[in-house]
């Protein structure tokens, strides 16, 4: 992974520095609320419903164990002992004292981290699909590429007062785990016909209230490009995204209100000025970025080999994980595991000290030392031999990091929700815990088969319920919490969004809602068919009959 | 009245500011000043003020495009730009269009709701003075341009963004 050289050290040093004088400040009352506001939000330090919230960076979501360990002893010594993974691949603690901050970040320096830029109008954290560089369906690994971003979004002069916050998201695979098509800006690898790497660029996806899916505003740009394009893009936003309301204020406003065509040109007019400038990238500079992410030291192994086949044929639960929680890798003898953080009675992404620890030894003595945050919360070791699988199985039970539910039902995305976060209009957690006691039978999760289910206390997303297969959305009447559950969303290649049943419905009603939902898929589905595709194929209607007829 | 900086040190202001709202009829109280014109003002009446003004420069808010301004650049010895709140982060792309895109060598001052906190960043973008909001003590801001000692992305101060400069 990409490790710092005096110019990065030197810049976060500088960064940590800066926010210590800058808290300093506020703390003698020479900085108003308002006039600290941005400048914490852009170290990643929200004020929240029970105490400050501090999010840490994660790059496109690659974490060693070094950087996990130095985790778990700020959860221990600054947080209540657990953090929490978030949708965007960033990992956030729910209780650090303010004056305690500027500290805290100069713990994670030693590291390599910080919190620089997760909050605030400005561009975030660059995120990727977590199996970058190992996918069989790769087109190239896309890590060096969000590395590349990363440095030219951090500290970027001019859109560090943007109209709103601002999501990159890169994926070179095909599947796309990265939920591309709803950022701000989707980058996807291309190749084209001479067999050179480029880019298409989306730009206007998003969720929160208005959930759109990207347009293209680059069919193909040269690999030397990118950064002129996406400068382009961020300059005409910057410039001319709304500023008299904050629910207009992201790109996708600015692209329907100015018309793709339209703002397609503008965009090229700004490229026109940028492109061949310093800004160009070099193939030097990609060359050196795509060093960091060599592939390990990988050994020549069988596929499948003999003791794999013998455990699975005599382990039935871990064979149940075995086909859940692990994906094919481009190595033969190698699999991608994900260790899933989605155990009934736990909230959704929640880890402990304790946890985040034995991810540390995993990733040392199973997968070269490095760990990948996943959009969904849960968390991949990405390099395994695969007659090790069977050891890291018996290691994660004894963690009891062991949940086979990767995909399934009971895999659920879910915001902190009203039980932390002060915009919730709802709790989600205790929502995704009713469902998970509901479908707690693993054969019939497996009956069930690939379902994404995401929860999101109030409009926001930040549980992005608009591409989930099921998504279901917090929302306050009279005072009261209620949710609205919608079916058919994606956040895949082919994404789309969800379509709202109707009515929303009280608390309690939730698992039974879904119950029925998933009765009528299995009542309808072909063989073989996963719960999206029996939805795109009969509508929602005969699922809105179930839910409601019963109701009355 | 706004305290003056350059990147270094306090300076004199040369310049008086004309409101928006104003109209040729104050021209004549201002005689002989040099002045900062509203846009607006100065395409409207830049030969009035001329003949009354020893020297003219205009200043925009932050939703006031260049698009007018681009051939008259040469003649400017000074653009302003305003910050009406200090979040709004608009003049930050207008300045580093006049100074990349467009050349322009003049000086450009910040204007408005401008404090310690963001002129690290304003001058990375091209602006070279900074009329600061009247509470900031200018001996702390002019320690803000040395918060950070170098940048990743190319900046007025060095137009070559890290990946070229690093060995």
């Amino acid at each position: 992974m990409y490790r710092y050289d005096g110019y990065d050290a030197t810049m976060l040093e500088e960064r940590v520095a800066q926010f210590r004088d800058q808290t300093n400040r506020y703390l003698e009352g020479k900085l108003s609320d308002a006039e600290f506001l941005p400048l914490r939000l852009q170290n990643g330090l929200y004020v929240q419903r029970l105490a400050p919230m501090l999010r840490i960076a994660v790059p496109y979501g690659m974490l060693s164990s070094r950087q996990l360990r130095k985790l778990a002893f700020i959860s221990s010594h600054y947080d209540k002992g657990y953090g929490h993974f978030t949708t965007r691949q960033n990992i956030q603690f729910n209780w650090p004292a303010l004056e305690d901050v500027p500290e805290l970040l100069a713990h994670l320096a030693e590291v390599e981290m910080h919190a620089i830029q997760t909050s605030g109008n400005c561009i975030r954290n660059t995120t990727t699909d977590q199996f970058a560089g190992v996918a069989i369906d790769e087109i190239e690994d896309s890590r060096p590429y969000c590395e590349i971003i990363r440095q030219w979004s951090t500290f970027h002069p001019e859109f560090a007062y943007l109209p709103r916050k601002f999501k990159i998201a890169v994926c070179g695979t095909q599947e796309d785990h990265a939920a591309t098509q709803v950022h701000d800006i989707g980058v996807y690898l291309r190749k084209n016909d001479n067999g050179e790497t480029g880019f298409q660029i989306l730009a206007g996806g998003g969720l929160g209230r208005t959930p759109v899916i990207g347009q293209v505003v680059f069919d193909f740009i040269h690999r030397h490009d990118l950064l002129t394009a996406l400068e382009a893009i961020l300059r005409v936003y910057n410039r001319e995204g709304r500023r008299d309301n904050k629910y207009k204020a992201r790109i996708k406003i600015l692209v329907r209100e100015t018309g793709l065509d339209a703002f397609r040109e503008k965009v090229q007019r700004e490229w026109e000025q940028l492109r061949g400038g310093s800004l160009t990238l070099t193939d030097a500079e990609i060359e050196r970025c795509k060093s960091y992410f060599q592939a390990p030291a990988y050994k020549p192994l069988e596929a499948s080999p003999e003791s794999l086949r013998a455990a699975l044929a005599q382990d039935v639960l871990f064979a149940s994980w075995y086909s859940n929680n692990v994906t094919a890798h481009k190595r033969s003898g190698y699999a991608a595991v994900a260790i899933s953080f989605k155990k009934t009675g736990y909230a959704p992404g929640d880890v402990t000290e304790e946890q985040l620890n034995a991810l540390a030894d995993l990733a040392d003595r199973f997968s070269f030392g490095e760990v990948r945050v996943t959009h969904a919360q849960n968390v991949i070791l990405a390099d395994v031999e695969e007659s090790e699988l069977y050891n890291l199985y018996q290691q994660l039970a004894d963690d009891s990091l062991e949940a086979s539910n990767l995909n399934k039902l009971n895999d659920i995305i879910c915001c902190p929700g009203g039980d932390f976060c002060a915009l919730a209009n709802a709790k989600s957690i205790p929502i995704a815990e009713a469902i998970q006691r509901q479908f707690d039978d693993r054969e019939l999760l497996a009956d069930i088969g690939e379902v994404s289910l995401n929860i999101s206390g109030c409009m926001n997303a930040c549980g992005h319920h608009h591409v989930g297969n099921i998504g279901v959305l917090g929302v306050d009447k009279k005072g009261e919490e209620f949710y609205q559950v919608s079916i058919g969303g994606s956040s895949k290649r082919e994404a789309k969004l969800g379509k709202i049943l109707g009515p929303s419905f009280a608390q309690s009603e939730i698992p039974a809602v879904v119950a029925d939902l998933i009765t009528v898929y299995r009542e309808q589905r072909l063989d073989h068919e996963k719960f999206i595709d029996t939805v795109d194929r009969i509508g929602v209607d005969p699922f809105k009959k179930r839910v409601y007829e019963k109701e009355q | 009245m706004a305290i003056l900086i350059n990147t270094t040190e306090k300076i004199p202001d040369h310049w008086t500011l004309i409101q928006s709202a104003s109209g040729p009829d104050v021209f004549s109280a201002l005689r002989g000043r040099k002045a900062l014109l509203p846009l607006e003002l100065f395409l409207s009446d830049e030969e009035a003020a001329a003949a009354q003004f020893s020297a003219i420069g205009v200043w925009l808010d932050s939703h006031q495009t260049l698009d007018k301004l681009e051939d008259r650049l040469s003649s400017l010895p000074i653009i302003a730009l305003n910050f009406p709140v200090f979040s709004d982060g608009r003049a930050y792309s207008l300045a580093r269009r006049l100074r990349r895109d467009l050349g322009y060598t003049g000086e450009i001052r910040a204007i408005g709701d401008v404090l310690r906190d963001q002129l690290c960043f304003l001058e990375r973008c091209g602006f070279d003075s900074f009329a600061l909001r009247s509470d900031q003590d200018p001996d702390d801001c002019l320690k803000a341009f040395k918060d950070f000692s170098t940048s990743y992305t190319a900046t007025a101060v060095n137009d070559t963004p890290l990946f070229r400069r690093r060995g």
